[in-house]
């Protein structure tokens, strides 16, 4: 029996669209603003509706996070648009002093992260933003699997006080996780129990974690799959917990091996229960262009990859 | 309007605060603290209006004041003790471990009078414009002032900010430049040239005053010119003229006072050519 019938194909992108037009219509001190880039962020239905609290910016990232810095001051509650590679790495800065170090309500919200953004080839397909982010003192950082979980996510963090930075992308993946759910900051979801591996997934890789689980019963594998939604604060001890009962753990994300939930989750179990680790993970590379299910392939982040990572992961245990 | 010889008394204060602030850490920017002193003590004590005891950090009702070029942190830090947001003698921490007083501004400490951290240049003017912006959407007619540095232009976000704040007619704002045309390499005009720094804002959109800094009447008088032309749909750039070191002979006319601290001979040397007009901390 399949853990999911995925129904529908959608963008996380559009959970984020989804998510900020709600928070309009409930949350007044709510504000957006977008780089150049609102119909590829989704971000028109809010500008719409919302025209005096939607900031048009041009093509101007290093003014955005200041200018979302500044509107805090006051209450606003500021909503960033643009491009993962251009709301981290370009702007690093300007985040780390005018939001993080300065303690503001600022959410980073980041589109087309990773190789799924696809033909635009890699100086667009950033893969080190969840580790640049991480590193920031006061920073949050989410990383969604779904639709309906991004849009979630977007609702919650309008309700966090202090900087979050949310990633997600650009192409459509299976819609499973529940329409209606509640997204917890910082609280593991735990798909599926498991008693020989866990396998800890973020972003699109949930999902190949989710088909990597049928081949790998077929195998006589039982594997616990753990969403980490949310990269920090990381959920430890419920890896902790699982890995006591499992004995070894695969990471797989769409983002470098280097500074990403896989070293997170190293850490993590290097400090309170080391066990055998094997990485789903872009290994120090840059992409290139192709088509999402193309470049996942040949970077090395796909369903066929968890499984052998798995594989390999319980062989160590032995 | 404050009388402009108590604003002249009280500036000569901070100028002592500065150079035994920055002697006392042996590190720190006292030549563009001292050419900022008039206007730090023209806005604290006469333009903004607030309320010393009861800083928040939303600052709503407020004139809010930003400081891009962190560095000058020093005469902002007097500024603020001599008004009231902390006691005196925390001006004795400056630089220190444990201190409220960071080298360059911060919140994180929750130091009262700081509402975003500067000293990595070229950001402060979003800041500006963003909390300008809230204050639109909330209603206030309060004005958002930021000053900026000279070698600060230099940065590309400034001219982001500046090109955002037109288009947006942000026209609660009023910035200022301190013009000394000193930056630590050297003068301005041999590091990166402005050129006409008029121009530039005027054709970014913004109107532009131009102002000596070291003189107190007319620093008031500019200001409240200012004042007059905000609600038009113009941000407004005061260009200020200062000179770096202001008030103490051997600091000006060089840019080699930008990050240097006097020695005890030094710092003799200059607290001779400054009143002690309220008492040293």
């Amino acid at each position: 029996m399949k853990l999911f019938e995925a129904k529908d194909q959608k963008d996380t992108r559009s959970g984020f669209g989804a998510g900020l037009s709600e928070l309009g219509e409930t949350n007044e001190n709510v504000v957006a603003l977008c780089a150049d880039l609102t119909g590829s962020l989704k971000m028109n239905a809010f500008a719409d509706a919302h025209p005096d609290r939607f900031f048009q910016m041009g093509i101007s990232e290093a003014n955005m996070m200041g200018v979302a810095a500044g509107l805090t001051i006051g209450g606003k509650i500021p909503f960033t648009g643009t491009f993962a590679n251009f709301s981290t790495g370009r702007v690093y800065d300007q985040i780390r002093q005018s939001i993080a170090y300065s303690g503001k309500n600022v959410k980073i919200c980041a589109s087309h992260a990773g190789l799924t953004l696809g033909e635009d080839g890699a100086t667009h397909q950033i893969l080190e933003d969840l580790g640049l982010m991480k590193m920031l003192p006061h920073m949050t950082v989410i990383n969604p699997c779904d639709y309906n979980q991004t849009k979630a996510a977007t609702i919650a963090i309008a309700e966090h006080e202090g900087p979050v930075y949310l990633r997600f992308g650009r192409p459509k993946m299976p819609v499973f996780t529940a329409e209606d759910q509640k997204f917890e900051i910082g609280k593991a979801w735990k798909i599926k129990d498991g008693k020989d591996v866990t396998i800890i997934a973020t972003g699109h890789l949930v999902w190949k974690a989710v088909e990597a689980e049928e081949a790998l019963k077929e195998k006589g594998i039982d594997a616990e799959i753990i969403n980490i939604h949310t990269i920090k604060p990381l959920d430890e001890k419920a890896i902790i917990d699982s890995v006591k009962k499992t004995g070894c753990v695969v990471t797989a994300e769409e983002h470098q091996m280097n500074g990403g939930l896989g070293e997170s989750v190293s850490g993590t179990l290097m400090r309170h229960f080391p066990v055998p680790q094997e990485f789903v993970a872009v290994n120090d590379s840059f992409g290139e262009s192709g088509k999402p299910h193309e470049l996942m392939a040949k970077y090395g982040i796909d369903t066929p990859n968890v499984i052998e990572a798995t594989l390999k992961a319980v062989e160590r245990k032995k | 309007m404050a009388d402009s010889k108590e604003l002249k008394q009280i500036a000569s204060q901070v100028r002592r605060d500065i150079v035994r602030m920055v002697h006392s850490a042996q590190s720190g920017h006292p030549g563009g603290s001292l050419g900022c002193a008039d206007l730090f003590v023209a806005l604290y004590f006469d333009i903004l209006k607030n309320d010393p005891k009861n800083f928040t950090l939303d600052g709503k009702d407020e004139n809010l004041f930003f400081l891009s070029n962190g560095h000058i942190s020093p005469v902002w830090y007097s500024t603020l003790a001599r008004k009231g947001f902390f006691e005196l003698s925390e001006l004795k921490t400056f630089r220190q471990l444990d201190s409220r007083l960071q080298g360059h501004p911060a919140t994180e400490e929750g130091l009262p009078g700081i509402r975003v951290a500067s000293g990595s240049l070229g950001q402060g003017l979003s800041v500006a414009a963003g909390a300008a912006l809230t204050k639109k959407l909330n209603g206030e007619d309060k004005l958002v002032y930021v000053l900026m540095g000279d070698g600060e232009q230099q940065e590309g976000q400034v001219w982001e900010a500046a090109m955002f704040a037109a288009h947006k007619k942000i026209d609660n704002i009023i910035g200022f430049i301190d013009w000394n045309n000193r930056q630590i390499d050297g003068d301005v005009t041999d590091v990166l040239d402005l050129k006409d720094l008029r121009a530039k804002y005027e054709s970014f959109g913004w109107e532009v005053l131009e102002m000596d800094g070291n003189n107190m009447d007319m620093i008031l008088d500019t200001i409240g010119e200012a004042q007059k032309m905000t609600g038009r749909g113009k941000p407004i750039m005061i260009l200020m003229k200062t000179e770096m070191g202001q008030g103490v002979d051997f600091m000006m006319g060089t840019h080699k006072w930008h990050g240097v601290a006097p020695n005890n001979e030094q710092l003799e040397q200059a607290l001779q050519q400054l009143d002690e007009t309220l008492g040293d901390y």
